[in-house]
C-alpha cells in the first residue's frame, strides 16, 4: 500500500482527497459522515455573515443518458450563524483529529471585518483558511467572492490583511472567470498566501425550459447566472492548475478543484502540479462513498507503478505542457484501424469526411462497410480515434519520417 | 397466456431513453440497408433520443407505411437488429421495439403525418387491401392519384388483420394502420371479389392503371384420405376464426399441425393458447430444414409445443365423421429428398388436425386479368409491371418461394415500388391494353 499522506502548505491529511467548500460541507452532521467514509479533509462551507438562499438553486447539464455531466448552482455561502458552525467544527475536529478542517471565509473588503472573522474562527482548532475569492454569483454583486478574485490588487490586499492575524496556513481560492489565471495567483503570492486552490465555478447559464421559457434553475420564473462545475469543467481546471504550477511568479502549492470524480481524475490533477484535490459535484451526485474508489484506485495505481508515496507524482507531468511554439512540427502519427475489432459503424468515416481531412476509404464488401485509413494523407488529428465507439480499435501510430525534431520556434530561428 | 396477451410488452419511457441513447447513430447504418423498406433507423432513433417524436414517426412511416405492424411482426433478428453493429456482442439495439414506441405515439396522439398530393386526374384500382395494396395506395395518394381499393374481405389489412395470430399483431393495430391510408382519401370497396362481383374488363376500362395485390389463397389440401373429416383445418381459416371470434368447435387435447413454417408456428401456438394440452408439430424433414424463423421456433418451444420430425402424414381416421387418428409414416432425407421408410407407419390419436403447408395460388383470378404467371406466381419485370402494360403486381401474389421473402415488410416495399412504377407509367401517358 502506497503512502497517501498529504501535506498542503503544512496542512496534513491522511489522503489527498478533500471535500471542497460547498453544500456537502455545510454542517457537522455531513462532515462527520464524510470523515467516517474516509475523506482526508474538508473545506467547511464558507463562513461569513449568514445569507438567505433562493429556491431552486441547482441545475444539471445532462448528456444523453448521463446526468450531471455539468452542474451549476446559485447557492450562496452558509445560511447558518457563525457560532453554530464553529461548535460543529469543534466537534468534528475532536472526533477526527487526524483529518484536515479548513475554514472557508468570505467578508466585505475591509481590514477590520476580515481581522475579526479570522480571529474568531481560529479560536477553534482549525488547520487552515481558504479565502473564497471565487464564487461568481450573488456574493459577487455585494463586492465579495469573484468580485475580489477578478482584481489582483484586491486579492493581494485582502490576503495581506488575513495573514496579519492568521496563525494557520492561508489558501486563496481563485475564480476561473478571468483572462489569465496566473495573475490572480501571483497576486495571492504577493499577499503572502501559503497556497492557492482552483478552480472555483465558472459563470454559466444552464438552459431554458422550452415550454415556459423559464431559465433554469428557475426562481419564480427568473434565473441568474450561476457557478458551473462537474466533470465537464475538468479540462479547464487542469489547464489553470498547470499554468500556475509552471509559473515561477506563483510558486505556491496548489489544491486542484474541478470535475474530480474518479481516481484517474485525481492523478491527472496531481501529475500536472496539484498537491491535493478537492471534490464536490461527484459527492453531490453519488454521496461520500466515492472516497472508497478514489483511495483504492489511487493506491492501486501507485502500487502498480512502484511509487511509494503519492507525493512522488506531484507535478510529474507538469513540464510536459509547454507553449505551442515548442511542439515538434516533425512528429508524425497516422491512424490505423484494427479490422478485427472494427464494428463497421462508419462513425470514423463520416467524421473524417465531413470534419477532418477525407482520409478514410470506405468500401462495401459483401454488404459490410470496410474502413481503411489513407495513411499517406492522414494528418494524425485523432478525430477518428475519438469518435470510434470501440476501445483501442483505432490506434495512432508514430511514423518515422526521418526528420529531426524541430519546433516552430526553432524553425523561425533557423530561417532568420 | 390467452390469445390476446401480446408476446411483446411495449418499452417503458425509461427503457426507450436508455435504448435510444445507446444507439451509436452509425453513418449509412447497416440496419437501414438491412430493412427492405430502408427506414433510416439511425435517424428515427436519434429523433426519439432528442425528443422529436413526430420526426421519428415520419422517418419510419415515410419509408414504410406498414411501420406499425412491422414493428411487431418483422423478423428483426434477421433484418435490422441482425445487422446492428452491436449484434456481434448479442446486444443489438431493440430497433423493433423503438419503432413500436414511435408509432404507438402516433396512435396515441392521433398525429397526422401525411397529406395527399395535388390531384393528378389519374385513377388507380388496387385489388387487395393487404400490406402491399395499402402501401401502394398510401404512396399513390401522396403522389396525387385517385385510388380505389377492392377488398374481398369485410375489412382491410389482409393477413395483418386475418392471418397473423392476435398475440403477435392485434386486429386493432392492423385496422388502425389501414385507416391511416384510407384517411388520405382512398375509396374502399370491401366484400368485392374481382371476377365474381365485378368484372376485370370493367376495372380495366374504368381506371388508368391497376395494381394486383391479391395475395394468395388458402392452404391447399394434402390430398390424403380422411382429410374431409370434421376437425381437419386450413391453418389460415383457423387463425382467422381465432382472431375474429369466428366459430371454432372444441379442438380437444391432441392437436396435430402439419408443416414447419411460420404459419405452422402461428397455428400451433394459437391452438395451445386456446387451451389444448398437447399441440404437436409434424414435419416430414428434420429440425434444420424448418422454414420457420429461429425466433419463432424458440417461441413455440417456450409455449410448450411438441415437435415430431421425419413424419409424413398418410391419412386420417375418424368416427362419427370427426377425425380421431392421424396416420404417419417415418421418413429419412436422402440427397435432399424425403424418402418413406417402409413399414414404419404409425397412428397418433388426434382431436384436431391443422394443415399449414403453404398457400395455394389464385390462378383463376390471374387468368381473368390476362396476365402471365408461373404456377400462379405473377410474372413481373423489375418495375413490378405484369405482362399486361398498365397492370402491376405486388405482395404475396408475386412471392416466389426461395427468391423473395413473404414478409409484411417486403410487401410494404413492393407497394412503394409499384406506386412509383404506376406513377411513372401514368406520367408517361402509356395506356394499358
Amino acid at each position: 500500500m502506497a503512502n497517501l499522506a498529504s501535506s498542503l502548505a503544512g496542512i496534513t491529511s491522511p489522503n489527498p482527497f478533500w471535500l471542497a467548500s460547498a453544500p456537502p460541507t455545510n454542517s457537522g452532521y455531513q462532515v462527520l459522515r464524510a470523515f467516517e467514509a474516509g475523506w482526508g479533509g474538508v473545506v467547511w462551507k464558507t463562513l461569513g455573515t449568514p445569507i438567505t438562499n433562493v429556491s431552486s438553486r441547482f441545475a444539471g447539464f445532462d448528456y444523453k443518458q448521463h446526468r450531471m455531466v455539468g452542474m451549476n448552482n446559485i447557492e450562496l455561502i452558509t445560511d447558518r450563524p457563525l457560532q453554530d458552525n464553529l461548535l460543529e467544527i469543534r466537534a468534528c475536529k475532536k472526533a477526527f483529529p487526524d483529518r484536515a478542517i479548513v475554514a472557508s471565509l468570505m467578508e466585505v473588503c475591509e481590514q477590520k471585518a476580515w481581522h475579526e472573522l479570522v480571529k474568531r474562527v481560529q479560536e477553534e482548532a482549525i488547520d487552515g483558511f481558504e479565502l473564497n475569492f471565487g464564487c461568481p454569483h450573488g456574493m459577487s454583486e455585494r463586492g465579495m467572492g469573484a468580485a475580489v478574485g477578478q482584481h489582483p490588487d484586491l486579492i493581494a490586499q485582502v490576503t495581506e490583511w488575513v495573514k496579519e492575524v492568521a496563525r494557520v496556513p492561508v489558501i486563496v481560492k481563485l475564480t476561473p472567470n478571468i483572462t489569465d489565471i496566473r495573475e490572480p495567483a501571483r497576486a495571492a503570492r504577493l499577499g503572502g498566501a501559503d497556497a492557492v486552490s482552483m478552480i472555483n465555478t465558472i459563470n454559466s447559464l444552464m438552459g431554458v425550459d422550452l415550454g415556459t421559457w423559464n431559465p433554469i434553475p428557475n426562481v419564480d420564473g427568473m434565473s441568474s447566472h450561476g457557478g458551473y462545475c462537474g466533470p465537464a469543467v475538468k479540462p479547464i481546471a487542469l489547464n489553470m492548475v498547470n499554468c500556475c504550477a509552471r509559473d515561477s511568479g506563483v510558486n505556491l502549492p496548489i489544491s486542484g478543484i474541478g470535475g474530480v470524480e474518479t481516481w484517474q481524475d485525481a492523478v491527472e490533477f496531481l501529475v500536472l502540479g496539484a498537491t491535493n484535490v478537492q471534490v464536490c459535484t461527484a459527492v453531490m451526485h453519488h454521496g461520500f462513498r466515492i472516497i472508497d474508489q478514489l483511495i483504492s484506485g489511487l493506491n492501486g495505481y501507485l502500487d502498480e507503478r512502484g511509487i511509494a508515496s503519492v507525493t512522488g507524482i506531484i507535478g510529474a507531468a507538469s513540464s510536459k505542457v509547454t507553449t505551442w511554439e515548442n511542439l515538434n512540427l516533425n512528429y508524425a502519427i497516422v491512424a490505423q484501424i484494427d479490422q478485427e475489432t472494427c464494428i463497421h459503424c462508419s462513425k470514423c468515416y463520416i467524421a473524417c469526411e465531413d470534419a477532418a481531412h477525407q482520409c478514410i476509404d470506405r468500401t462495401i464488401v459483401d454488404g459490410v462497410a470496410m474502413l481503411r485509413i489513407d495513411q499517406d494523407h492522414c494528418v494524425g488529428c485523432n478525430l477518428c480515434m475519438m469518435v470510434c465507439p470501440v476501445d483501442n480499435c483505432i490506434e495512432m501510430l508514430a511514423v518515422d519520417n526521418g526528420l529531426p525534431a524541430e519546433s516552430w520556434k526553432q524553425r523561425v530561428e533557423r530561417n532568420t | 397466456m390467452t390469445l390476446g396477451d401480446s408476446i411483446h410488452k411495449p418499452l417503458s419511457d425509461m427503457e426507450v431513453s436508455i435504448e435510444a441513447n445507446r444507439c451509436l447513430y452509425c453513418y449509412d447504418a447497416p440496419c437501414m440497408a438491412a430493412c427492405p423498406t430502408h427506414i433510416d433507423v439511425a435517424s428515427f432513433i436519434n429523433n426519439i433520443a432528442t425528443g422529436n417524436m413526430k420526426g421519428s414517426a415520419h422517418d419510419i412511416l415515410l419509408a414504410n407505411p406498414m411501420g406499425a405492424s412491422c414493428a411487431r411482426v418483422c423478423p428483426t433478428d434477421e433484418l435490422c437488429e441482425g445487422a446492428c453493429v452491436y449484434h456481434a456482442d448479442d446486444t443489438p439495439i431493440r430497433i423493433g421495439d423503438l419503432q413500436r414506441y414511435s408509432i404507438d405515439w402516433v396512435m396515441r396522439t392521433g398525429t397526422k403525418l401525411f397529406t395527399a398530393g395535388k390531384p393528378t386526374g389519374k385513377s388507380v384500382a388496387i385489388v387487395g387491401g393487404g400490406p402491399a395494396g395499402l402501401s401502394a395506395a398510401r404512396d399513390l395518394r401522396l403522389l396525387g392519384h385517385a385510388v380505389t381499393i377492392f377488398e374481398a374481405h369485410t375489412q382491410l389489412g389482409g393477413l395483418n388483420t386475418y392471418g397473423i395470430v392476435p398475440f403477435r399483431l392485434s386486429t386493432e393495430v392492423a385496422l388502425w394502420e389501414a385507416q391511416q391510408v384510407v384517411d388520405l382519401g382512398v375509396d374502399v370497396r370491401t366484400g368485392v371479389r374481382i371476377g365474381e362481383d365485378l368484372s376485370v374488363a370493367s376495372l380495366l376500362s374504368e381506371y388508368d392503371a391497376l395494381v394486383l395485390a391479391c395475395g394468395m389463397g388458402g392452404v391447399p389440401p394434402l390430398g390424403l384420405p380422411g382429410e374431409e373429416l370434421a376437425g381437419v383445418w386450413d391453418a389460415l381459416d383457423f387463425i382467422e376464426r381465432a382472431k375474429t371470434g369466428g366459430e371454432i368447435p372444441d379442438l380437444g387435447n391432441h392437436v396435430a399441425v402439419i408443416g414447419a413454417g411460420n404459419t405452422a408456428i402461428d397455428a400451433l401456438t394459437c391452438a395451445k393458447r386456446m387451451g389444448s394440452d398437447h399441440v404437436t408439430m409434424y414435419y416430414r424433414r428434420g429440425e434444420s430444414e424448418m422454414t420457420a424463423y429461429e425466433f419463432e421456433y424458440t417461441f413455440a418451444k417456450q409455449e410448450g409445443i411438441e415437435f415430431r420430425f421425419f413424419c409424413l402424414p398418410v391419412g386420417f381416421h375418424g368416427t362419427n365423421n370427426h377425425v380421431r387418428e392421424a396416420e404417419f409414416v417415418r421418413t429419412e432425407v436422402r440427397d435432399g429428398s424425403v424418402m418413406r421408410i417402409a413399414g414404419s407407419e404409425f397412428r397418433e390419436p388426434v382431436s384436431a388436425v391443422i394443415r399449414a403447408i403453404g398457400q395455394s395460388r389464385l390462378v383463376q383470378t390471374l387468368q381473368a386479368f390476362g396476365i402471365d404467371s408461373d404456377g400462379g406466381v405473377v410474372r413481373v419485370d423489375d418495375a413490378l409491371q405484369t405482362t399486361r402494360p398498365g397492370v402491376f403486381a405486388a405482395g404475396d401474389c408475386i412471392y416466389e418461394k426461395g427468391s423473395r421473402e413473404a414478409m409484411v415488410v417486403e410487401a410494404a416495399q413492393q407497394g412503394k415500388t409499384v406506386a412509383q412504377s404506376v406513377h411513372t407509367h401514368l406520367l408517361t401517358g402509356a395506356a394499358h391494353g
